[in-house]
């Protein structure tokens, strides 16, 4: 079968921003940092299936939403090549946008229209007639809990609302494969359960769904693979389980200390259970396979070493630990 | 998956933009008929009764409030939402997403300022002739030409509109029509015949490069081709050329602003 989307190194290179002097520091040094062109991607190659409902997971700045953006064909790659639903996207930019549907990262309806006129006007742009759109936009109102709204102004929609007057919009001319870009950004916990529902009904319709987040959970509740993107480059791709199974040694545990945590780093290893550690400026993050039954013995070879704790944050195996491995940083 | 026409989808974006215009309609003819309105009122009536001009005038000056009509009423009704879009609301995605190629929906924006431009010559029109009366000299003979100046000066304005609006950001403007528009208004032979300015040639030629002026002449040979004029065939050819160079530097202005 042929995947969804296929990408050959695809790489995206920004030219440097034009700094306004004086707002972002002085100086030679200064100028040149601003003056450098910004690597977005790293020769990106992915595959998604047909019918795959996958995550792109990773911190803002990652590369998440430029590669969105040129599967949408609304950004050109600088170098590589990507076929979205048997199209390529800088070559047959038409035939893709026919197949797709996107969710923006944040709302962007049609102000000057109602709800109802911003799905039937879709529709007409994709060459679908009055009559059938007024069906499809009811029918998607209805499933989307949104048919009371139809004749509302989308300024009359809360967040979740008008999030899922996007996927309805996505959704109306019946596209392929469905990019959402940070759909639950913004959302209350109450809102974003409501969506992943939608999400999961569309993903049973055999629909090919490509999501990008930072929230781990999300991915790890929803998605049949995750890519973990960084500084544009893949840094592991595979199911959630897989990658789970892959987060080194267990348990992370991250002592926060009251200054430089690398003399406390020798004793923190020396402890039993510990299968690695690593200092970053105040914190030292130990992983375990004994959970956290190593915990006091590390309060204490922090303290041996002179250092006050000041807090502990305690993670279980998830992608979480293994982001947190692959990159050094945190998700948010 | 059949492909969609190239004309439905323009059309539908086009219909998307006319039910917009619609819906504002009342704002619209505000907007387009305050400023020709008071000019007339001061200088077409007002003036020549208190002497300070002569009653000729208005013969001098009906061409020009048109072609500042039309031609305010296109670049506005393309660069205000143009600014909006790509500066805040980002609301064109939807329109940047649909299965046409983005040059035809740069193209789609410019008809429609046409439209608008087009529609503000009709009410204008009428409505300065009702308020000034009798125009020595005025003539509706010359119907085509005053079409062809219509069709063209929305168009060069609308593209004008299109390049300025996808060029600019949201805070620049009101810099844009004191620095811009405003002198374009003054030096585009809208409340003086070119011609006029043969007294001082440095301001005879230094005019040519305001866009206005070849539409306010055009107007002048069209509907009142006793006051001295700019040629029409010279008139045309320069707004055809204007067409041309605004057209496409308003497109690749578009596509740089809407394509990553």
């Amino acid at each position: 079968m042929t995947p969804a989307i296929r990408t050959q190194g695809l790489r995206k290179v920004y030219p440097p921003p034009s700094g306004r002097p004086g707002r972002n520091g002085r100086g030679p040094a200064a100028a040149a940092a601003q003056a450098a062109p910004i690597v977005a991607l790293h020769g990106l190659d992915l595959e998604v299936a047909e019918g795959e409902f996958f995550g792109l997971l990773g911190p803002n700045g990652a590369g998440k939403t430029t590669t969105i953006g040129i599967l949408t064909t609304r950004i050109i790659a600088t170098a590589g090549q990507a076929i979205v639903a048997g199209a390529d996207v800088l070559l047959e930019a038409v035939a893709v946008r026919q197949r797709i549907g996107v969710v923006p990262q944040r709302p962007n309806p049609d102000r000057s229209l109602d709800v109802f006129e911003n799905l039937l006007y879709h529709a007409a742009y994709f060459g679908i007639g009055t009559q059938a759109a007024t069906a499809r936009a009811l029918a998607l109102l209805e499933r989307l809990g949104i048919a009371d709204k139809a004749r509302a102004k989308v300024d009359e929609l809360s967040g979740g609302q008008q999030q899922r007057l996007m996927i309805a919009r996505a959704l109306i001319h019946d596209p392929r494969v469905i990019f959402l870009d940070e759909p639950t950004v913004g959302l209350d916990p109450q809102a974003r359960l409501a969506f992943w529902e939608i999400l999961r009904e569309l993903h049973g319709q055999g629909r090919t769904i490509i999501m990008t987040t930072h929230y781990m959970e999300e991915a790890d509740q929803l998605c049949d693979r995750i890519a973990i993107v960084d500084g544009g480059r893949l840094l592991a791709l595979d199911t959630p389980e897989v990658l789970k199974a892959r987060a080194p040694g267990g348990t992370l545990i991250e002592l926060v200390l009251d200054s430089d945590a690398t003399p406390a780093l020798e004793r923190a290893r020396a402890v039993l259970g510990v299968t690695g550690v690593e200092a970053r400026g105040v914190v030292v993050r130990a992983f375990s396979d004994r959970g956290g039954e190593v915990i006091p013995a590390l309060i204490t070879a922090a303290e041996q070493s002179g250092r006050t704790l000041k807090n502990i944050n305690f993670s279980a195996p998830s992608l979480e630990t293994l982001f947190i491995s692959l990159t050094g940083r945190k998700l948010d | 998956m059949t492909s969609i026409r190239v004309s439905t989808v323009f059309g539908a974006l086009l219909r998307r933009d006319l039910r917009v215009a619609r819906r504002e309609l009342p704002y619209f003819l505000l907007r387009t008929i305050m400023q020709p309105l008071l000019f007339i009122i001061v200088f077409g009536s007002l003036l020549p009764k208190m002497g300070f001009v002569r009653s000729g005038y208005t013969t001098a000056l009906l061409p020009g409030i048109l072609a500042l009509s039309l031609t305010l009423a296109a670049v506005q009704s393309v660069t205000l939402p143009m600014v909006q879009d790509f500066g805040w609301t980002k609301e064109i995605e939807d329109r940047l997403l649909a299965p046409i190629p983005t040059p035809y929906i740069a193209a789609e924006k410019i008809v429609v300022g046409v439209i608008q431009g087009v529609i503000a010559a009709l009410v204008v029109l009428p409505a300065s002739w009702l308020i000034m009366g009798s125009i020595p000299g005025f003539t509706l003979v010359h119907f085509g030409a005053v079409l062809a100046v219509t069709v063209l000066g929305a168009t060069t304005f609308s593209a004008l509109g299109l390049l300025i609006g996808s060029t600019i950001s949201p805070q620049q403007i009101g810099l844009m029509f004191s620095v811009f528009i405003a002198p374009m208004i003054f030096f585009g032979c809208t409340y003086y015949p070119w011609r006029g300015l043969d007294v001082v040639p440095v301001a005879k030629y230094g005019v040519l490069i305001d866009p206005l002026v070849y539409v306010s002449e055009g107007m002048r040979g069209a509907l009142t081709p006793e006051v001295p004029h700019m040629p029409l065939a010279v008139v045309l050819l320069a707004m055809s050329i204007l067409v041309v160079v605004f057209w496409t530097l308003a497109v690749r202005a578009f596509l740089k602003r809407a394509v990553g």
